[in-house]
């Protein structure tokens, strides 16, 4: 049983290699030793420092009236100021429909790609991100040369209606439109990340083969498993659509980040004091999306750690 | 379309281990390519009612495409499948009677085992109380009556491959689909999985295809094993006859080891290999010189005492591995001939490496395959 037994190569493995064991004797010693934490402290404090103090400061701007000390008054007056609450409202409900409508897009595109045919997963990532590397100014001039467009040659076509019903003020589903386009970038890789954390095929195949129809796997199956995907898309999206000015302003519409603007220059205080209540919203919008995305990721997104069979 | 199959039992009207014998499930001239690659070239294949048929071959010989036209994740490009004789080739994937385990894990990852094994349940609008009780009853029949609240992360793999057949089980097929379910296992639960598999599969009644590139598991689950190769079906047939009487050289290859010795066929209808002259089995090449089949346990090594003058048989063992009841020899012949023996172990003791042995071969029909030029 010799051939079984081949010690030779084994000490000249150990010989070449004795160096290893020497040297990991010796290395422990910087590895036990407790991280610089003072480093981390320095650099959370200086990250803090240059996020915080120029909200600390406005705060202090909206609160500290010279000559009259601390007064509240900006925030009161903001519930009642003209175009506040309309312009918030508008923009939530612009979030609101343009995540409907990205989600609606991108998720059965998305799904569709991935099953039938990943070989065109390029191509879809590559039209996702175009709006990337459009800036909004050219978008907003193509959507106004469209909207110029449209009414002179087709007024005598029910479409003349649609052109007017999409710029309709207290609802402009044209900046819908336009912010489905500018999301789809943020969409497209959340989603796209999901989907390649689970094992699409495989978890459509088994739910076939238990009996499921295609919207019941997508609604039961694949859903609830991009959950946090989809809680991401929505998350970018939502932070995107409330600060977005330029397309806004240049159509002419009045959502939250143009009203802010507008009234920046007649009442200083008090715009600082909406930037600031702005703010808060959507940490707490974001906060609300990313614990909807967290919930089921206790359950679902755990790492596949297989314990031994006992 | 009315032709779901076979009506599908009413989850819930009886025990679950009340299941009717499985149903037949035909293979007709079943062709399927991708782009150029043909994966199935006309399978022809029966499987009987109940009965467990392992789909054996190498890496790209069709097995995982024809179980997956069963399951009706793939689409013949010709031929058909017939189960209890009635055509299933168009009839969707969720609309056929079969139950399917893959050999990824394939469990919903957001859904406790109890819910993955009642899936099927829920989607067939089965009552809440009803499917908790299918369930537990699934799950106590795959030996896992404590773990319906865990979710697939918290489970080992072994344990996720048992809610996987439990779930496959929940909807009372009659044909049951194993797609290399054993694969990702290490060999202990593996072999746990194998035996309890076999056991309910027997205990069911259920018709099963379990597709699997390891012949060890085939012939030891199987009741035939079916292998394929580019595409046909070259055998099939039960495990022991398979290994004793391969119908092909691939066969002979495939399954098991094999010793390829040059050989000469002779007028008598014999063939002269390494000394000996023995019948042949199956189709006899147009050319003289041939390559005989021989399996290693068909060899004979003997030690030649030290006064013998080496002959043409005269080895030289190479290498001894221990495998057991057996030890395999790996020999050389002064031809340059390599020869592979099994020994029973107790026997073998002297024939370390560098040892001189005498080489034949068993009085027993071989295969000859044409000698590459």
């Amino acid at each position: 049983m010799a051939a079984m037994t081949p010690t030779a190569p084994d000490t000249v493995e150990a010989g070449t290699s004795g160096a290893a064991p020497r040297a990991s004797t010796r290395r422990p010693r910087p590895r036990s030793r407790p991280r610089p934490r003072v480093w981390r402290g320095a650099v959370l404090a200086l990250a803090g420092a240059y996020f915080l103090t120029p909200l600390i400061a406005s705060f202090v701007f909206t609160v500290h009236v010279p000559g009259r000390g601390i007064s509240f008054e900006a925030y009161t007056e903001l519930l009642a100021a003209d175009g506040f609450t309309q312009s918030l409202l508008l923009s939530l409900g612009l979030a609101a429909a343009t995540i409907s409508l990205s989600l609606l897009l991108a998720v059965p595109a998305l799904i569709a790609v991935r099953i039938g045919s990943p070989r065109l997963r390029p191509v879809v990532e590559v039209v996702c991100m175009l709006p990337l590397v459009v800036p909004p100014i050219a978008l907003v001039t193509g959507i106004t040369t469209v909207l110029r467009w449209g009414p002179e040659h087709l007024s005598r076509t029910p479409l003349y209606q649609t052109f007017l019903a999409v710029q309709n003020e207290d609802f402009p589903v044209v900046l819908v439109l336009a912010y489905t386009v500018l999301a789809l970038p943020f969409v497209h890789r959340s989603l796209d990340a999901g989907l390649r954390a689970i094992d699409v095929p495989t978890l459509v195949e088994a739910a076939r083969s238990c009996g499921a129809s295609w919207p019941h796997v997508v609604l039961r199956v694949l859903l609830p498993n991009l959950r946090a995907s989809l809680a991401g898309a929505a998350f970018l999206t939502l932070a995107l659509v409330l600060g977005e000015f330029t397309i806004a302003s240049l159509l002419g519409f009045r959502p939250f980040a143009v009203w802010i603007v507008s009234i920046s220059g007649a009442q200083a205080r008090m715009s600082v004091a909406v930037s600031i209540l702005s703010l808060v919203i959507t940490w707490l919008l974001l906060l609300l999306l990313s614990r909807a995305a967290t919930v089921p990721a206790t359950v679902s997104a755990a790492p596949a750690t297989s314990r031994k069979e006992s | 379309m009315s032709t779901t199959l076979p009506a599908a039992r009413k989850p819930g009207d009886a025990d679950v281990r009340d299941t009717p014998a499985g149903a037949r499930v035909e293979f007709r001239g079943l062709r399927r390519a991708f782009g150029s690659t043909v994966a199935l070239d006309g399978l022809d294949l029966t499987i009987e009612p109940g009965e467990l048929v392992a789909l054996l071959g190498p890496s790209g010989c069709g097995k995982t495409t024809a179980l997956r036209v069963v399951a009706g994740f793939e689409q013949p490009d010709s031929g058909e499948v017939l189960v209890d004789g009635q055509d299933i080739t168009r009839i969707p994937a969720n609309r056929r009677d079969a139950g399917m385990v893959f050999q990824s894990y394939s469990l919903f990852p957001n859904l406790s085992a109890r819910d993955n094994v009642a899936f099927g349940l829920r989607v067939r609008k089965v009552a809440a109380a009803e499917r908790r009780e299918r369930a537990a009853e699934l799950l106590d029949l795959v030996g896992l009556p404590d773990h319906g609240d865990r979710y697939p992360h918290q489970m080992s793999g072994g344990q996720q491959q048992r809610v996987a057949l439990a779930r496959a089980l929940a909807l009372r097929p009659r044909v049951l689909l194993l797609d290399e379910p054993l694969s990702a296992l290490d060999a202990k639960v593996r072999a746990n999985l194998r035996d309890e598999i076999r056991r309910l599969q027997l205990s069911l009644g259920i018709t099963t295809v379990f597709v699997t590139h390891d012949q060890e598991e085939a012939l030891s689950m199987a009741d035939r094993v079916a292998v394929l190769n580019a595409g046909r079906l070259e055998q099939c047939a039960a495990p022991a006859e398979l290994y004793e009487r391969p119908a092909t050289p691939f066969v002979a290859e495939f399954v098991g080891t094999m010793n390829r010795l040059p050989g000469r066929l002779a007028d008598s209808g014999l063939v002269e290999v390494v000394g000996a002259r023995l019948p042949v089995d199956g189709p006899v090449p147009a050319t003289r010189d041939v390559e005989v089949l021989v399996r290693p346990e068909n060899v004979t090594v003997t030690v030649p005492a030290e006064t013998d003058a080496g002959t043409d048989r005269t080895a030289t063992v190479v290498s001894a591995s221990f495998l057991g009841s057996v030890t395999r020899l790996h020999l050389v012949l002064p031809d340059g001939t390599s020869v592979k023996a099994d020994l029973p172990s107790r026997d073998a003791g002297a024939l370390v490496p560098g040892a001189r042995a005498t080489v034949g071969l068993t009085e027993r029909p071989v295969l000859v395959v044409a000698r590459p030029a």
